[in-house]
């Protein structure tokens, strides 16, 4: 098991590095040039020319890449080429609103479409099996910033206007701070992000759980006299999960790509509101240590599956 | 799921005793769809908002109105606010003064361009990556899925505004973008299929007569793959639209003053509170287009695929 997860680090981390260097290249090989950007249009040329030698732009590629990589090991991630900030420290202060913003939304999809998938499953062609299907198609259909501009129309605006002020329309305050108003800010948000995965995940539950509970050992499960729940929540769902938590891995690791319509919509400071921001000004030590930070959520979502696997289904637990 | 070729069906029809008429799959399967109220309701919307597309011009004609013309003097409120739906503009007008119908309908052409070609592009590049990788297998296979998965599992929407800062916002950057991000999800779905088709006896028969690999590939794998990409391109069509939508909503997909229904939905975001057509139209008009083609393709792959249906399962 260890080598295993060792093994499964190491490829991560070579992910990790060969995402790097073709981030760091393709702002390289792309025609644009960051020290007229940030001299500005009035600029003389030996302005940009001395922005660039203090950026070290002008260096040979190979030696900016060599130093590039030399600070990444010793943690460093460089400066912001606009607000000179250190990225780590930018990196820092933007975690805690997307990993408030992702938790929640995970727990609620997981919660909502594991529960609507189950239900559907013990009762196919009832109720909320129909609903379920509407839910999926509606989750496909609408593209996340619809759904947060809907829920902001509804729950905000016209309950504002009724003079109820239950959530605000954006903006965030820190769970040590205030933590009832630390849940008002993301409750929306949270919705948001949801709506759009647990119609997936519930259809994914439903058909997943229907072919497992067609399996041998469920019918010796209930020939045993079990009651129905235990068989279906202790025997049926175990296995059923199995396929879910693969793709909870990759919906966690592409999590940072999914909420930067979730934070712009409901102007949260997270890092998906860095990642564009910085994308938009070709800010490349920002982004950069976004998109690393990125890519570590996908290998750490992916050991996280991995071991997930283990838990649930003793057959693929490596000896 | 194995469907019978085209060819196939037809020497089955031949052989059919006179007086029975045999009918292949892809008969049955258009039979079928052509009797679901789902298919033809969906189909029609699209036709309609297709043929509405294409018409743009000749609305905006009629009513006198260009999509980028502003009306400084009867468009907006001596406020500065939108003018709400009236006999001069039909849907009203955004921010700016135009006339929201006219912009609309051109934003329509946008999507259905972006979707329909970027899903093309995509279903041919990851019919041909697929079937290369199913097909040929060892060493290729090993690199060509490793890089699938590597695409599928990253934060695509990340990359795809790196792309498009970097490259500039443009209407082939879009969907190019969009295409790069979405012929994995086909390409995997082949690879799949190639793989246990290799080990068919036919396939063994077309190479003992001396057929080529790309032969092999394209004539005698490609046609029993059809029925599964073309029920895979078609619900990729509205996820491109979304996608589309998504890009230009963070003002990164075709830039302004081209009217698209999400850039539309990016400039009501200030004004929702005084003027609900402008957000509400633009989402209605994304919102039916998505729906038509989600609703289509789940009804083709039930038309393609009846048992899936019957089973209960296949949903996903």
């Amino acid at each position: 098991m260890g080598r295993f997860l060792a093994r499964r680090a190491l490829f991560g981390l070579l992910v990790l590095w060969i995402v790097s260097g073709a981030v760091f290249l393709l702002f390289f090989v792309a025609p644009h040039d960051p020290a007229r950007l940030i001299a500005g249009r009035l600029a003389t040329p030996q302005t940009v020319a001395l922005v660039n030698h203090r950026l070290g732009l002008d260096r040979p590629l190979p030696d900016q890449y060599a130093s590039f990589v030399w600070r990444l090991l010793h943690g460093d991630f460089g400066y912001s080429y606009y607000s000179s900030a250190p990225v780590g420290q930018l990196l820092a202060s933007r975690l805690p609103v997307t990993a408030s913003l992702a938790l929640g939304g995970a727990v609620l999809w997981l919660v909502v479409g594991i529960g609507v998938g189950v239900a559907a499953a013990r009762r196919p062609r009832s109720l909320v099996d129909r609903g379920g299907a509407v839910l999926m198609l509606a989750g496909l259909s609408m593209p996340t910033f619809l759904v947060g501009l809907l829920l902001i129309y509804f729950l905000f605006f016209r309950m504002h206007l009724a003079g109820i002020t239950v959530f605000p329309p954006g903006g965030y305050v820190p769970l040590t701070q205030d933590p009832v108003g630390w849940a008002q800010h993301l409750v929306l948000p949270w919705v948001t992000l949801a709506a759009v995965t647990a119609a997936t995940y519930s259809r994914l539950t439903r058909s997943s759980m229907l072919e497992v509970l067609g399996e041998d050992y469920i019918r010796t499960a209930r020939s045993k006299g079990l009651s129905e729940d235990r068989v279906v929540y202790r025997h049926g769902l175990r296995s059923a999960l199995t396929p879910v938590v693969t793709l909870l891995g990759i919906d966690v690791g592409t999590l940072l790509g999914g909420v930067i319509v979730t934070e712009q919509v409901f102007g949260l400071p997270g890092l998906g509101q860095l990642a564009w921001q910085s994308v938009t000004t070709q800010d490349l030590p920002v982004i950069i240590g976004t998109v690393l930070v990125a890519s570590a959520f996908i290998v750490v979502a992916n050991l996280l599956v991995d071991l997930g696997y283990a838990l649930l289904d003793p057959r693929v637990r490596p000896s | 799921m194995t469907i019978t070729a085209p060819g196939q069906a037809a020497a089955d029809a031949a052989a059919a005793p006179v007086g029975v008429q045999g009918r292949g799959p892809w008969q049955l399967a258009w039979e079928r769809l052509r009797r679901d109220p789902v298919a033809v309701v969906s189909a029609a919307t699209l036709v309609l908002i297709t043929v509405a597309a294409v018409a743009a011009p000749l609305v905006a004609h009629a009513v006198g109105h260009g999509p980028d013309d502003q009306y400084h003097d009867i468009g907006v409120t001596t406020a500065g606010l939108p003018v709400g739906p009236s006999r001069t503009f039909l849907l009203g007008t955004d921010n700016l003064g135009r006339d929201l119908l006219v912009r609309i309908l051109y934003g329509a052409r946008i999507s259905l361009l972006v979707g329909v070609v970027a899903t093309v592009a995509a279903t041919v590049a990851g019919v041909v990556v697929g079937l290369a990788a199913g097909y040929l297998g060892g060493a290729v296979d090993v690199v060509l899925a490793r890089f699938m998965d590597m695409v599928l599992s990253f934060p695509y929407l990340l990359l795809a505004i790196a792309l498009v800062s970097v490259f500039g916002s443009s209407l082939t950057i879009s969907m190019l973008v969009i295409a790069f991000f979405s012929w994995a999800a086909i390409g995997r779905v082949v690879r799949g299929q190639a793989l246990s088709i290799r080990e068919k006896e036919y396939v063994e028969a077309s190479w003992s007569i001396g057929s080529g690999p790309l032969r092999v590939m394209f004539v005698d794998i490609l046609p029993n793959l059809l029925a599964p990409v073309l029920v895979l391109a078609t619900l990729l069509v509205p996820a491109a639209i979304v996608f589309e939508a998504t890009l230009s909503f963070l003002g990164l997909g075709v830039p302004p003053p081209t009217p698209t229904w999400g850039g539309m939905l990016s400039d009501s975001l200030g004004f929702y509170q005084v003027a609900w057509w402008f957000p509400l139209f633009p989402g209605l008009a994304l919102l039916a287009t998505t729906l038509a083609f989600n609703l289509l393709g789940d009804s083709v792959r039930d038309a393609l695929d009846p048992a899936a249906r019957r089973a209960g399962g296949g949903d996903r």
